[in-house]
């Protein structure tokens, strides 16, 4: 039952790994199993594989660009590094992390004992693998393998005409179709079942309006899934068809459009990178108000907005093509709704800034990568208010400067969140925390490296530095520049090397955390670290949003104001 | 009257604005005596003086939004940090305010409308713009990895190096681009004179600029077109009215062959004819540059490598050796018949 | 009011609706882009019949298997046999027309998928819909074989509810191929 007396006697339940059992049967509980935290960590567990695989990939490239003219990588390989490391990270790190942490969390935050369906949620996870899987032997398939065909290199959003039979020659724009087909199935089973199980089974007394954040979010993201990646399958299915089936789709010998790809493609991309952040903002949502002992400020606005982003992501997409010559009308259109979308996430910002305001800031590693993410949401956010203002893409467009506003996002807002997510749940998974003087080795290099690197990522493109070039010219003057990104790298290598070590180690070392080392309000904490088997011994009933501030503080409980 | 919160912001706005006209001026001019150096902030014709205009303004205000968002977030951190004696109780529980949700919501729309207006504005002028008369025409053609310029009003074709006359504010003479691809996607990106345009196949698109000052600007494809995407650069040769006509003049006379026979023969006899022209002659080959007027340019293979009698041999035996990946393919002519055919394509002015 | 645990069934089916029909939008929208727009072979008007008889066959469907579901709802498992085998039959009806049609179009009238854009643009959108009409059907079907089985009960009537949303889901994109193709665009 979930009382004051459950709170204050912490179980410390060792993993049942503890009793000595024969690895294959330790190895298939986790391959046959439909427990939505071992997929969560199953999840997340490739997702962090494939960051390390994609980071190898930017490395490789960075090295290539750390000075004019250099012959490190032939120009083939420095085609198939970036078209491999945007696909990657994209959909076999991001997007799996992002699950993973969802079908961990959402289950313990709304007092479930699982998912809506348990086998669609392995199903899901195991086609996701695939897909990565079926991506990745591109790399080792080549000319050698029965010529089965070599690594993508048609750039992450793969536009036509490039992928035609004719510029294409080969298989490997096939491994890219077909590795994010399969990924795709797995992502929209994994959204039918995160909404269904948010819609169907919340503990008595959980209205929606009670959620964590953090289950709005991902929910709102889920939906996004839905309707934005099934675009992105249509589309693959129409250039499959193009491929082989003799199609006209994307053929502009027989009349076809080269631009109805781009359409199609960003109109799930660019709600794709909002399916990527949704979640991020999820984490700081529920760590900032923690870390600064207050509750969220404005929730009814956070979700009012969220909604907001939502919708209008469905609406801003060609400001990815403003350089494709659509006319001022359509143009200014565009610069309108993305201006739009600035709002809300604006409002956003303020409410975590509101959170932290009069309140009593704890600066452990958790809140320290929440507040880098959310002052590096504030820069890129700008520079993206800047891409918006069409004029102004048509010189930075398809430049570096749009290359660093992406990555200030996705490593600067979505990867910082990561890990502040990280440190703060790893007690809740592991039963141990990660090491706080560790942690902040970890977070100062990765800062210092990450603002080396995309802080002035952003000069070349003033330059005039188009992205996708293997190679520049020296007298261009964006030397200078390259060399201090690559450094920047360096130092972020080191920083993850450190969380590495830092998670390995804690796994064995760390301090035993309790159910809740953090003094949290939300439903997770007030289960056993690592949690049950089957969740909690009974199901929680909840009267507000912070049920375990309301058992902590029964003179003050939230239900009297909320 | 305006509130001392409100003179504050203002000052602080113009301070913004001052520091980046400055900061952008002063890139420009370390910048200007280096032609060959990309700059979005030093234009030098209309489309990139009001991409710039903009830009200068867009940036002024996010650095203002940027100084008083950021500048809230680090006292937020300094004043309300927990104090190392720290009494354990929690802060008061405040759960929202409309008032400042809508304070927060107002404003920010209101820079969002402006920010639009401003950006119309430049989208019609820019996009929308009427040509004079007296505008010179070229038609910009993208292949895989090189550029093909038409001038129809001449009727003459040349390639990778754009020749157009400067052009007077008062009198305007500008050069409108016609943008078409013959294989996949590129993009015609040349910063200082203005944004970039896609070259889409099946697509008309349209741009022009009128370049101020003579000289040199480079630039090069922007949108991923392949393997050889990367050298596939630009040059825009802006002349002054005489030596414009003067180059003119020189494009449309058929070449100055020398007697370097055999050099053509071999020229005209193997396969370099299927993909190159040379006006006058029997080559007609589409799928290379025009090579008519070879020698007026100061770069080969698309700005890969620079004009030079060395680099042509090296072109002709091994093109991979300078640009992998590229579509012309290695002759396989011997050392004498090499010498030869270098010998004739030098003569091509 | 919160939904209950017995409606995920429904929940779920309504996510994997709205997904689908994304999709479908996709091809829809790419159908209506091309529309007259190619280059060469036969044009829809010469070509298209609308397919009346298949048609009224699918949406006859919709009405028999909702008398199936009423049937296992009071526990009638030999009506809702019938019924549910009724629908079988109207989408076999649908599938074997399509499959008439499409002969004729590629060996009367030279209609492929690759002769032209409305070629490609028709079989694909046309044959997206008709390999969800087989999915349908092949459920259908497994469902058919375990009623004979005996094994299909009162307690199962939600689970079929869910399959039959799914049926319905078929033929509401029927109703907007059929209008785009045979009618908006020809």
């Amino acid at each position: 039952m979930l009382d004051a007396d459950s709170l204050s006697k912490p179980m410390f339940v060792p993993p049942s790994e503890a009793v000595a059992r024969p690895l294959f049967d330790r190895v298939h509980e986790w391959i046959v199993t439909v427990d939505h935290k071992k997929l969560g960590l199953m999840y997340v567990t490739y997702g962090i594989f494939f960051l390390v695989v994609g980071g190898i990939e930017a490395t490789i490239m960075r090295i290539q660009l750390a000075i004019p003219n250099n012959h490190f990588v032939s120009p083939q390989v420095f085609n198939q590094l970036f078209t491999m490391h945007g696909t990657t990270m994209i959909f076999f790190s991001a997007m799996p992390i992002v699950f993973g942490i969802a079908v961990y969390l959402i289950p313990l935050m709304i007092g479930a004992r699982d998912m809506a369906f348990p086998r669609l949620n392995a199903w899901g996870f195991w086609m996701s693998a695939l897909g990565g899987v079926v991506l990745y032997f591109s790399v080792v398939g080549g000319s050698g393998l029965y010529g089965a065909g070599g690594a993508p290199d048609v750039g992450w959003f793969a536009y036509a005409p490039l992928t035609a039979p004719a510029f294409s020659v080969g298989h490997s724009t096939d491994y890219w179709i077909l590795g994010i087909f399969l990924s795709g199935f797995g992502s929209i089973a994994t959204a039918v079942n995160i909404i269904t199980t948010v819609l169907c089974m919340r503990c008595p007394g959980m209205t929606l309006n009670r959620m964590p954040l953090l289950v709005w979010l991902n929910t709102i993201a889920a939906g996004l899934v839905l309707v934005a990646v099934s675009p992105l399958t249509a589309a693959q299915i129409m250039l499959l068809i193009d491929r082989y089936l003799g199609g006209h789709f994307f053929d502009t010998q027989a009349g076809g459009s080269a631009t109805i790809w781009m359409h199609f493609f960003w109109i799930f991309g660019h709600p794709e990178v909002y399916i990527l952040v949704l979640p991020a903002f999820a984490i700081l949502s529920e760590v900032i108000p923690v870390f600064s002992r207050k509750p969220i400020f404005g929730y009814s606005i956070m979700v009012a907005a969220t909604l907001a982003i939502g919708f209008i992501s469905l609406g801003v997409w060609a400001h990815h093509m403003f350089t494709i010559g659509m006319t001022s009308y359509a143009n200014a259109f565009f610069v309108a709704s993305t201006g739009a979308i600035a709002v809300p996430t604006g409002i956003k910002i303020f409410n975590w800034l509101g959170t932290m305001w009069g309140g009593k800031i704890i600066f452990k590693v958790p809140m320290l990568f929440c507040i880098g993410a959310v002052c590096q949401m504030l820069i890129g956010g700008l520079t993206g208010i800047m891409l918006s203002v069409a004029p102004f893409d048509w010189q930075l467009g398809n430049s570096y400067f749009v290359v660093a506003h992406f990555h200030y996002i996705i490593l600067g807002v979505i990867v910082f969140a990561l890990f502040g997510g990280i440190y703060y749940w790893y007690p809740k998974i592991t039963g141990r925390i990660l090491s706080e003087k560790l942690g902040r080795w970890h977070f100062w290099l990765f800062f210092i490296g990450f603002h080396l690197t995309f802080d002035f990522m952003h000069v070349p493109g003033l330059l005039g530095m188009p992205r996708r070039i293997y190679t520049y010219e020296a007298s261009r003057g964006w030397g200078f520049w390259n060399l201090i990104v690559t450094l920047g790298v360096a130092v972020q290598g080191i920083a993850i090397l450190i969380w590495v070590v830092n998670v390995v180690r804690s796994h064995f070392k760390g301090e035993i955390a309790g159910n809740d080392p953090w003094d949290a309000w939300t439903l997770e904490w007030s289960t056993t670290s690592p949690p049950l088997h089957y969740n909690f011994a009974e199901i929680p009933v909840v009267h507000s949003r912070r049920p375990l501030w309301d058992l902590k503080h029964p003179e003050d409980p939230d239900w009297k104001y909320e | 009257m305006v509130s001392e919160p409100g003179m504050a912001a203002l000052v602080m706005f113009a301070g913004a604005s001052n520091a980046f006209a400055a900061t952008a001026g002063s890139m420009r001019a370390a910048l200007a005596s280096e032609p060959a150096i990309p700059n979005i902030f030093a234009p030098s014709s209309t489309p990139a003086d009001s991409i710039y205009h903009l830009s200068v303004f867009v940036l002024s205000v996010c650095a203002a939004i940027f100084i008083v968002v950021f500048s809230l977030i680090v006292y937020a951190l300094i004043r309300f940090r927990r104090r190392a004696d720290d009494d354990g109780s929690e802060p008061p529980q405040i759960y929202g305010s409309n008032q400042v949700e809508l304070a927060w919501t107002v404003i920010p729309v209101l820079i969002i409308v402006v920010l639009f207006l401003a950006s119309a504005r430049v989208i019609h002028a820019v996009e929308d713009a009427e040509m004079p008369a007296g505008t010179t025409e070229v038609v910009a053609i993208g292949h895989q990895f090189w550029w093909e310029f038409r001038y129809p009003q001449q009727g003459f074709v040349t390639a990778n190096e754009l020749h157009v006359p400067v052009s007077d504010p008062q009198h305007p003479t500008p050069t409108h681009i016609t943008l078409m691809s013959a294989d996949t996607d590129h993009s015609f990106w040349v910063p200082k004179l203005a944004g970039k345009v896609d070259l889409i196949p099946n697509r008309v698109n349209n741009m022009w600029i009128d370049p101020h000052d003579t000289g040199v600007y480079v630039g090069q494809c922007a949108q991923y077109c392949g393997t050889q995407h990367a050298k596939m650069l630009l040059r825009v040769v802006v002349d002054s009215p005489q030596d414009y006509e003067k180059w003119l003049a020189n494009e449309k006379q058929p070449p100055q062959l020398d007697a370097v026979a055999n050099g053509r023969r071999i020229f005209e006899s193997t396969a370099c004819v299927n993909c190159h022209t040379v006006a006058g002659t029997n080559a007609h080959g589409t799928f290379g540059p025009d090579l008519t007027h070879l020698m007026s340019r100061a770069t080969i293979a698309a700005g890969a490598a620079d004009n030079t009698k060395e680099n042509l041999r090296l072109w002709i035996k091994s093109p991979d050796a300078i640009k992998p990946g590229c579509l012309m393919p290695a002759m396989q002519l011997t050392e004498p018949e090499i010498d030869a055919v270098t010998a004739y394509l030098l003569t091509l002015h | 009011m919160p939904l209950t645990h017995h409606l995920r069934g429904k929940v779920g089916m309504w996510c994997l609706i709205a997904a689908e029909s994304s999709i479908f939008t996709i091809f829809v929208v790419a159908y209506l882009y091309y529309a007259g727009k190619s280059i060469s072979g036969p044009t829809p008007r010469e070509v298209l019949d609308v397919p009346i008889f298949i048609s009224i066959s699918l949406f006859s469907s919709s009405f028999t298997i909702v008398m199936a579901e009423k049937a296992i709802h009071r526990g009638n498992t030999k009506l809702f046999a019938g019924w549910w085998l009724a629908t079988i039959v109207l989408g076999l009806i649908f599938v074997l027309g399509t499959a008439r049609e499409w002969y004729a179009l590629i060996y009367e009238h030279g209609l492929t998928i690759s002769s032209s854009l409305f070629g490609t643009t028709f079989y694909s959108l046309v044959g997206l819909h008709l390999s969800h009409v087989l999915v349908g059907l092949t459920m259908l079907t497994i469902v058919l074989i375990f009623t004979f089985l005996g094994d299909v009960q009162q307690e199962h009537a939600e689970r079929l509810g869910v399959l039959s949303l799914y049926w319905h889901f078929v033929d509401a994109v029927w109703v907007v191929v059929l209008s785009v193709v045979y009618f908006i665009a020809r």
